[in-house]
This record gives C-alpha cells, sequence and structure tokens, in this order.
C-alpha cells in the first residue's frame, strides 16, 4: 500500500499522471521523496491539497489521504 | 426590442421552468466584459451572445493568425491579420443584433483595466498570460467584480468563479499567491493545446457566467475544477480565503496603477535578491529554508519566523541541515547572505533555489512596522 499523488498540468511532463510514493508521514517527507525520484519537480511552481483541499503547511498524510499537485495554469 | 422576437429567439430555453422570462431578463440586463478572444474567448462569447446577454465587451489588442485557427472558432481564413476584438465582435453582431457589443482593441494595462472593468457586472478572464491574469484578479478585488476564470494547458483546462462580493471572498492569489518566475511554468505558446480544450472550458466559464447571472443551479463559486481531455478526470479542489493574501492585493486606485505586473512574471531565474515583501510569501508558501548567517551573538534576535542558524564561515560544513526545495538567506544588512546564496549555489546547484534577503534583517523588521 503507498499513497498516490494526483499530477496535473505541466508536471504531468516530468512526473507522469500519477505517482505512488511508498511511504511518506507528511506533506514535507512526500516532496522529499518525489524531490529525489523526479530533481525537475525542485524548480518548478505547484501547490499540494491534500483531500480537495490546499495545504500551506506541513500536513500529516494517512493511507486515505488523497493528494495532487497543481501547477498553475495560464494558457487561453 | 420586438417582444414576439424576442421571446422566439430565447423561447427554448424560457420555457425551463428555473429560467423562465425572468432569466431572459436577467440576462438581457446584464454587462458582461471578456477579457481575450482567443480559445477560451471565443466559445464564451459565442454562446453569451446566443443566450442573450445584454451587452457584452471584448478586449483584446491582438491580431487573428493562421496559428491561432485550430481552436479559435470565431474566425476564418480571411480574418487573418484582422483585430481580434472587432473581428469578433462584428460577427458576434450578426449572430445577435439586439445586443449591445463593444469591442475594445487594446490591452489591458494598469492605466485602462480599472475604469474598462468598473462599466461591467462579470468579468471572464479568457487571457494567455500571468500578468494580465494578476492584473485581472487584483482589479475584480479592488472594485468587488465576480471574476468568471479559465485557463488551459496541453489536454487540461481549469474554470472557477470568484465572487469577490466583499474582501474577504476568495481570489485567485488564494491558489497562488505570487506569479510564476521565468522558467517555472511554460506559456502556452511553448507548451501546445489541445484544440478541442478551450472549446470545453470556454463553454463550462460561459455556462458559469449564465448561472451567476440568472441565479440558477450552483456555481463553481470557490471550487477550482480541472478537467483532463485525455482520460476525462475532473477533480474539483475547494477554495478557502488565506490570510495573507489580501497583503499581496493592491489597496486602492493609485497602489494598482503602480503595481508593475510584467514585471512580476519576468523576474529572471539568476535574480538571488528578494525584497521583504516576496520573502513573506514565500516562507507562507512552504517547501522553505531560512536560514540565518550572522554570528550568533549578533541581534536583532529573530522570533517572527521559524529559521536556522548558520553563521556564514561555517555554511559549507553544514549544508546539509538545509533541507529544503527553496532557501533564504538573510543576514543583517544583506550582503553577507548574498555571498551565503553563492555559496549554497555552489553546492546545491539546480537541485535547489537559492535567495538572499535583500536589505537584511534590519530592513526587514523595520517595513513590518510599517505594514
Amino acid at each position: 500500500m503507498g499513497l498516490k499523488v494526483i499530477i496535473f498540468g505541466r508536471l504531468v511532463d516530468i512526473a507522469g499522471n500519477s505517482v505512488t510514493v511508498d511511504e511518506a508521514k507528511d506533506t514535507d517527507s512526500l516532496v522529499n521523496s518525489l524531490n529525489k525520484t523526479y530533481p525537475a519537480l525542485v524548480n518548478t511552481k505547484y501547490v499540494i491539497a491534500v483531500n480537495k483541499k490546499i495545504i500551506n503547511q506541513n500536513t500529516v498524510l494517512d493511507t486515505n489521504s488523497e493528494i495532487a499537485l497543481l501547477p498553475p495554469f495560464s494558457g487561453g | 426590442m420586438d417582444n414576439n422576437k424576442l421571446y422566439e429567439r430565447y423561447h427554448r430555453q424560457i420555457i425551463l421552468p428555473e429560467f423562465g422570462e425572468k432569466g431572459q431578463q436577467k440576462l438581457l440586463q446584464a454587462k458582461v466584459l471578456v477579457i481575450g478572444a482567443g480559445g477560451l474567448g471565443c466559445p464564451v462569447l459565442q454562446y453569451l451572445t446566443a443566450a442573450g446577454i445584454g451587452t457584452i465587451g471584448i478586449v483584446d489588442d491582438d491580431v487573428v493568425s493562421l496559428n491561432n485557427l485550430h481552436r479559435q472558432v470565431l474566425y476564418s481564413v480571411n480574418d487573418i491579420g484582422l483585430s481580434k476584438a472587432e473581428r469578433a465582435a462584428n460577427i458576434l453582431q450578426q449572430l445577435n443584433p439586439d445586443i449591445k457589443i463593444i469591442a475594445y482593441n487594446e490591452r489591458l494595462i494598469n492605466q485602462n483595466a480599472l475604469t474598462l472593468i468598473d462599466e461591467y457586472d462579470i468579468i471572464i478572464d479568457g487571457t494567455d498570460n500571468f500578468s494580465t491574469r494578476y492584473m485581472i484578479n487584483d482589479a475584480c478585488v479592488l472594485l468587488r467584480k465576480s471574476l468568471v476564470y479559465g485557463a488551459i494547458s496541453q489536454f487540461e483546462g481549469q474554470a472557477c468563479v470568484f465572487q469577490n462580493k466583499n474582501g474577504r471572498d476568495v481570489n485567485y492569489r488564494d491558489i497562488f499567491p505570487d506569479p510564476p518566475q521565468e522558467g517555472e511554468v511554460l506559456n502556452c505558446a511553448e507548451a501546445g493545446v489541445l484544440g478541442i480544450l478551450p472549446g470545453i472550458i470556454g463553454t463550462m466559464m460561459a455556462s458559469e457566467t449564465i448561472k451567476l447571472v440568472t441565479g440558477i443551479g450552483e456555481s463553481l463559486i470557490d471550487q477550482l475544477l480541472t478537467y483532463n481531455a485525455l482520460n476525462n478526470q475532473v477533480y474539483v479542489l475547494n477554495l478557502s480565503a488565506q490570510e495573507n493574501t489580501r497583503s499581496l492585493i493592491p489597496k486602492n486606485e493609485n497602489e494598482f496603477l503602480k503595481t508593475d505586473y510584467v514585471w512580476l512574471c519576468s523576474t529572471p531565474v539568476n535574480e538571488a535578491e528578494i525584497n521583504a515583501d516576496t520573502f513573506n510569501s514565500m516562507i507562507t508558501n512552504g517547501n522553505i529554508d531560512v536560514i540565518d548567517v550572522r554570528e550568533l551573538h549578533e541581534i536583532p534576535t529573530v522570533s517572527e519566523f521559524e529559521h536556522i542558524r548558520i553563521p556564514l564561515a561555517q555554511l559549507i560544513d553544514n549544508s546539509s541541515m538545509i533541507k529544503a526545495g527553496n532557501v533564504i538567506a538573510f543576514c543583517q544588512s544583506g550582503k553577507r547572505s548574498l555571498q551565503a546564496a553563492k555559496i549554497l549555489n555552489g553546492i546545491f546547484g539546480k537541485s535547489k533555489k537559492v535567495y538572499s534577503l535583500r536589505g537584511g534583517i534590519v530592513e526587514w523588521k523595520k517595513q513590518q512596522q510599517t505594514v
């Protein structure tokens, strides 16, 4: 059982539509783990949503957490 | 206008019980400003014109190009080289001669944004760049105008409604407080876009506008909907107002006029120095380590934000203490921290973004007192 992370926008080019992370107790460790696997993520801008809400600080995760990485879109 | 003709034109939506003649009257009285007559703007404009929005303004300073036609379905090859705003107004007026359509063949800039937006009830953002998007957002917050937002990226698109009824409502800066800097995202021209995608998102935006005007159904208020055309996945994010957002938005017309939106979105990547405002918004964004590179005995002490203390001389030996993807160094006046930023850039290369607080902690503390 891992944590599923849904990926949006240009981040899909880096990490695909979704990523499964083996273990992450909170969002900080999730980001660290993602940055190790996908170094290109480090220099991109995105927000993290947990259970469909944007989080602004380190947030505890459990196996039911629905996690998404959303970059800003500018096209029109 | 001839009432019978009016009834006949809109008959099929008037007979909807939720909508009725009342709904149609509301549409006919509404004034909607569509900013950007491109991929998103075209379908928005077509459906709002057909639905009978009484007054529609179209802002765009661009001309039609051949590579627009795969997604900007209002135009044809005969329109290439002509003003989008004027061509769109002309074509739409033929679709519905009974409504008022005004073309503004100009770019939305600080100097005209507030005057233009103030004339309308609902603003639609169909632009293609971050600087105009942030400007529209801020203007709508300032003027308390409802904003229907839409944006696209390759195979995905987003839509959202920001009500801006009062100063506490959610706005775009509650999602992304600051515009991305050069290199952090690609624009549409570089990224490519499936032609049908703005059609789908644009019609959603038109639908949200009609719901907002008539009051039917449930609007996407404070909800960011993301649609993926490749797998039909829809993801709806619930938004909430953030504490610090208001401080990022100009407080009055004067501040708005002075805000340099173009600069906001094009800061070069190697620009390592940041000011107090940027610093404050960056520390709220997370994924950041703030390093005090002064000697341990130096004052003033800092308790306002979390930070790590590593004096400049010990930085190389202790760089493993720095974990986050973004690093801001600060010192007393901003000189040593700039040195520290250079050292850290040498250690981390592209794996971390390193900044230095301009003016140091002294300047930062001074600025906090005046806010």
